[in-house]
């Protein structure tokens, strides 16, 4: 009796959560698979007319897809390997006993708060311009030719100004999984006369498992839809250097206006975002029940 | 027990911490003395650090052009109000979920995450379609309720986590009592999930001031976010670092000033109950 | 207790919202103020509009202004999508040359009747090749706020340093032998400055008009795209080369804004751009070599089209807008005559939004304040278009085509292009691709049309 009581006043409990985000969901994904059938450019109305796959075919024989794609998924895994490997080595860092740890720990977390769109400002113009910028001026005091960010490599100086601005999270994370670990037990390794390195191997990673579990799941959702970085510094160029999924599928929705062509890509993403979305429950399903 | 530490180790782990702390916070230092150089000096090379002649006409100048304190209180508003109704849809759904799990449970999670990963751009036009018909184009509402469904995943997930760590015999000792279900959410439950709910807020409030995409596409001047206000700046004519570093400044203070208030909750928050 | 708290705040922020949304709409409607919503682009003339907004509220009281200002792409993407679904989110817009035909032909703006047969606006002032391009149908639908076409802006300094002179009409080969002699990439200067930022309206803009004068186009008479020809390749060969030998760093990503900073800070020996920037780069407050500044027609190849374009920035009411008259009335201050008085009396003559009238270049005083003036005047008229290449073609517009599809194509091939430029691609691959893609874009928007 009482379980079904609890049972239905659950699901009562999680109706406007699922029912909202349901039609959150269905609304717009029902609007964009239709559109995706239509020819239907924004700039010429009138002229809306079904044309079954041809939304499809065009998008997928895009060129500028595979690299899309490949572009995707370099900028996740390239963030996710510098923030990941970044944040426990920091962690590991500021875990050590040393001098105002709360200052470090204040200058460390800044990065996570500032918008996407001002940072990619200021690493743009401030740092990366090879005339005018910071970095410009080290490589030429150091009688080096300034390296020009955006044109050779426009891939790589996104992931690292997205990696500044997720370093942060992951570091904090880390360290406080760290924290938590046991010192007694850390002692008792020492005791054990066992080295840093297989201290680390056998006690201190096992440990963290699912904070970088977590860091990994939380950056992934947030790194797959990218966007405004690439569009502040290198509108998806040289090329589509940096094209990713979603500045593909902005381009044809607000720079070509095309929403049939936008709508396919639009799908084409939900796809592979959902492909994504389950290799992650599999990976999180390990280590969370754990 | 303390392990004993040599100062002479403590010293140099402190240089390197220090060392590195301020090379990442060095951007948003950069940004903020660059706000208060002439323009000259903004892109002088050698660059100027500390030693040059400080000016606040750069802010002057940005507050001749934009209305700040508009468009702060719309990202002030966007962002609490989205958080507070967040909030108010999520926790049921979460304690349900932490306390009346089923097979589904997981699954229902996973797919509310997954919400997440779609391009926001594919679904732009729909959207701003549905928008202009119910008139919520340019409103602080429509903003509000937006920001409310990309967040809502994340505010269920958090708390499902926080809840997740209640001990259950407390609540069926509660229920042995004969306490109804409001009452044991006021008085059992609520107490001992405020830090978790504390720590939900403040991600929210600073995920929803940061988003850029929406805000920047609903919005035309009555309620644009400072989002909107920074994308006036971006590309100007002529030299505009200075401008460019004022604009900045004012964007980030506010969430940057909050974010250090309450970094130990923020913290505890950030870790998604992975920690114990 | 603390969650009733949050609710309690909750419910409270949700109604003040609320209240505050009603309120907002019941005042809206019951105040007799009207607000005019005006989208503009973040350049310098119309912020300084924006600052002589009191100008306007003391002439016309009871008309509010409301000011969106946004970056260029921004502002485009917005008022597109804005007018396209007819969400009349604002009341005036900034539009270009280019949109203009484009929207009065699908009926999209209101045409602008009153100002045409007022007499103190005096439309027949507006400098002929801008008016004919906003005009479809006899109909003006957009009144020009400033108008541009493109020239070689240099540095006497240099020149002189090493010996060259420039000629007022110069050839593509005198500048790119300048460049060369000029360029001290020790000293950071560097011979020639241009755009290399991808974009239709950024680098494809600069190569478009420059493909002009190579004797390029863009499609033939039966819109088959045409980069598989030798004019383009002649046009990009040279452009790389040139930028490779005597061009900036990170050219790839600079446009307008970009090359103007180099500019003005005495980076550059030669810059050919939009005219609007000479009262800048003349501008001693933010210029370095303010006094040192030289101007000369766009080159050419002797084949009788110069490179250079014509645009101007334009305010437009959308069709259908329920505030017609008071936009009326403010597009028409915005773009009178006495606007451009307004701004030389508070701003001086150098400043004022050029480009638009006939009467300016005629006036005296601008001519005196302005050493660009006959430049200015000469580039835009040697702008045509409706005849814009060497061989004919079947669109009008000199850099960009104008079809709405242009916008996407331009900016594609304007990533190949830039990609080109920094080195990622040849210039054979970049032509090769730009082929391509415009090829499948053409055939996906169904041309030739009839």
């Amino acid at each position: 009796m009482a379980t079904t009581h609890t049972r239905s006043a659950a699901r009562l409990m999680m109706a406007p959560s699922v029912i909202l985000l349901f039609a959150w969901m269905i609304v717009p994904l029902g609007m964009t698979i239709y559109f995706s059938f239509l020819r239907y450019n924004l700039l010429m109305p009138g002229m809306e007319e079904f044309t079954g796959f041809l939304n499809y075919q065009f998008f997928l024989s895009d060129p500028a897809f595979f690299a899309a794609l490949s572009n995707t998924l370099l900028l996740v895994l390239g963030v996710l390997l510098i923030t990941v490997i970044g944040g426990i080595a920091f962690a590991l860092l500021l875990d050590q006993p040393m001098f105002g740890q709360g200052i470090v720990r204040i200058l460390v977390i800044a990065p996570f708060f500032v918008m996407p769109t001002v940072s990619a400002l200021v690493w743009k113009n401030m740092f990366m311009n090879p005339v005018n910028g910071l970095f410009a001026w080290i490589a030429r005091s150091l009688g080096f030719a300034p390296i020009d960010f955006l044109a050779t490599i426009p891939l790589l100086s996104v992931i690292i100004i997205v990696a500044w601005q997720w370093l942060p999270f992951a570091t904090l994370i880390m360290l406080t999984a760290l924290q938590s670990l046991d010192e007694e037990q850390k002692e008792a390794a020492e005791m054990d006369g066992a080295g840093f390195v297989s201290r680390f191997i056998y006690i201190v990673l096992p440990h963290m498992a699912r904070a970088i579990t977590v860091v990994i799941l939380i950056e992934t959702i947030f790194l797959l839809s990218v966007f405004a970085e690439i569009l502040v510094t290198t509108n998806g160029g040289p090329g589509t250097e940096s094209t990713n999924l979603t500045y593909l599928v902005y381009a044809q929705a607000l720079l070509q206006f095309d929403i049939g062509g936008a709508s396919a890509g639009g799908i084409v993403a939900v796809i592979l975002a959902n492909i994504v979305a389950i290799f992650l429950v599999r990976l999180i399903g390990k280590n969370l029940e754990a | 027990m303390a392990r004993k530490v040599s100062t002479k180790r403590k010293l140099v782990m402190t240089a390197i911490a220090w060392t590195l702390g301020f090379l990442i916070f060095f951007p948003i230092l950069w940004t903020f003395l660059t706000s208060f150089k002439s323009e000259g000096d903004a892109i002088a090379s050698p660059p100027v650090f500390l030693f040059f002649h400080w000016t606040t006409e750069n802010y002057t100048e940005v507050q001749s052009r934009s209305d700040y304190v508009l468009h702060f209180w719309n990202s002030v508003i966007m962002s609490v109000g989205s958080t507070l109704l967040g909030l108010l849809i999520a926790i049921p759904s979460a304690w349900a979920m932490a306390f009346s799990p089923t097979k589904r449970t997981k699954d229902v999670l996973m797919w509310m995450l997954s919400t997440k990963m779609m391009p926001p751009v594919g679904a732009l036009i729909p959207v701003y379609l549905i928008f202009r018909d119910m008139g919520l184009l340019d409103s602080r509402i429509g903003l509000v309720i937006v920001l409310t469904l990309i967040n809502l995943p994340i505010i269920v997930w958090m708390l499902y986590t926080y809840f997740k760590e209640i001990p259950g015999e407390i609540l069926e000792a509660a229920r042995m009592d004969g306490a109804s279900l409001a009452k044991e959410i006021v008085y059992v439950l609520t107490p001992m999930a405020i830090p978790g709910i504390a720590s939900t807020l403040l991600l929210n409030i600073i995920l929803a001031w940061n988003e850029a995409f929406w805000t920047l596409n609903l919005t035309t001047s009555r309620a644009a976010p400072l989002t909107t206000f920074i994308a006036s700046y971006s590309s100007p004519e002529g030299l505009f670092y200075a401008k460019l570093s004022a604009a900045s400044t004012m964007a980030i203070a506010p969430i940057l000033i909050l974010g250090w208030f309450s970094q130990k909750q923020l913290v505890r928050g950030l870790t998604f109950g992975a920690v114990k | 207790m603390l969650v009733l708290k949050f609710f309690w705040e909750e419910d409270m922020t949700l109604k003040t919202i609320l209240l505050g949304a009603v309120s907002a709409l019941a005042f809206s409607g019951a105040a007799s103020a009207e607000t005019l919503t005006i989208a503009t682009v973040n350049n310098g003339d119309m912020i300084r509009m924006q600052k002589l907004t009191d100008d306007f509220k003391a002439k016309n009281p009871g008309i509010d202004l409301e000011w969106v200002t946004l970056e260029e792409n921004v502002l485009r993407q917005r008022v597109t999508t804005d007018i396209a679904t007819k969400s009349g989110q604002y009341d005036v817009m900034t539009i270009g040359i280019y949109e203009t035909p484009i929207w009065g032909k699908q009926g999209w703006l209101a045409p602008l009747d009153k100002l045409t047969s007022d007499a103190k606006y005096d439309a027949n002032d507006l400098l002929p090749p801008i008016r004919s391009g906003l005009t479809v149908d006899g109909k003006l639908y957009a009144a020009p706020f400033y108008g541009e076409s493109s020239m070689v802006m240099y540095r006497k300094d240099l020149f002189d340093k090493a010996g060259l002179k420039m000629p007022e009409k110069p050839t593509w080969d005198f500048i790119a032998d300048a460049a060369r002699k000029i360029t001290n990439k020790g000293s950071e200067t560097y011979g020639i400055c241009l755009r290399g930022k991808a974009g239709w309206g950024e680098n494809m803009a600069f190569l478009t008009a420059t493909a002009n004068s190579f004797g390029a186009r863009w499609f033939d008479e039966n819109w088959k795209p045409q980069f598989d020809q030798p004019e383009w390749k002649n046009t990009l060969d040279f452009y790389v080369k040139l930028m490779k030998d005597a061009g900036p760093p990170g050219a790839s990503s600079n446009g307008f804004n970009e090359n103007l900073a180099l500019f003005q800070t005495g980076k550059c020996g030669m810059w050919i751009d939009a005219t609007v920037a000479a009262s800048f780069v003349t501008n001693p407050k933010e210029s370095k070599v303010a006094d040192q500044v030289g101007f000369a027609l766009a080159p050419d190849n002797g084949l009788g089209k110069r490179g250079n374009w014509l645009w101007s920035w334009n305010l437009a009411i959308p069709a259908g807008s329920k505030k017609v008259e008071a936009a009326e009335k403010f597009i028409a201050w915005a773009t009178s005559k006495d606007y451009l008085n307004l701004v030389a009396e508070k701003e001086g003559w150098a400043n004022v939004p050029p480009g638009t009238r006939t009467s300016l270049y005629q006036n005296p005083e601008y001519q005196k304040a302005a050493a660009f003036a006959k430049m200015t005047l000469d580039s835009i008229n040697a702008a045509d278009p409706k005849k814009p290449t060497v061989k004919p073609v079947p669109y009008e517009g000199v850099q960009y085509v104008a079809i709405p599809e242009f916008q996407g194509i331009g900016t594609a091939v304007g990533q190949q292009f830039s990609a080109a430029l920094a080195g990622q691609v040849s210039v054979d691959q970049a032509l090769k691709n730009a082929q391509q893609l415009t090829e499948r874009e053409m055939a996906k928007a169904g041309y030739p049309k009839k």
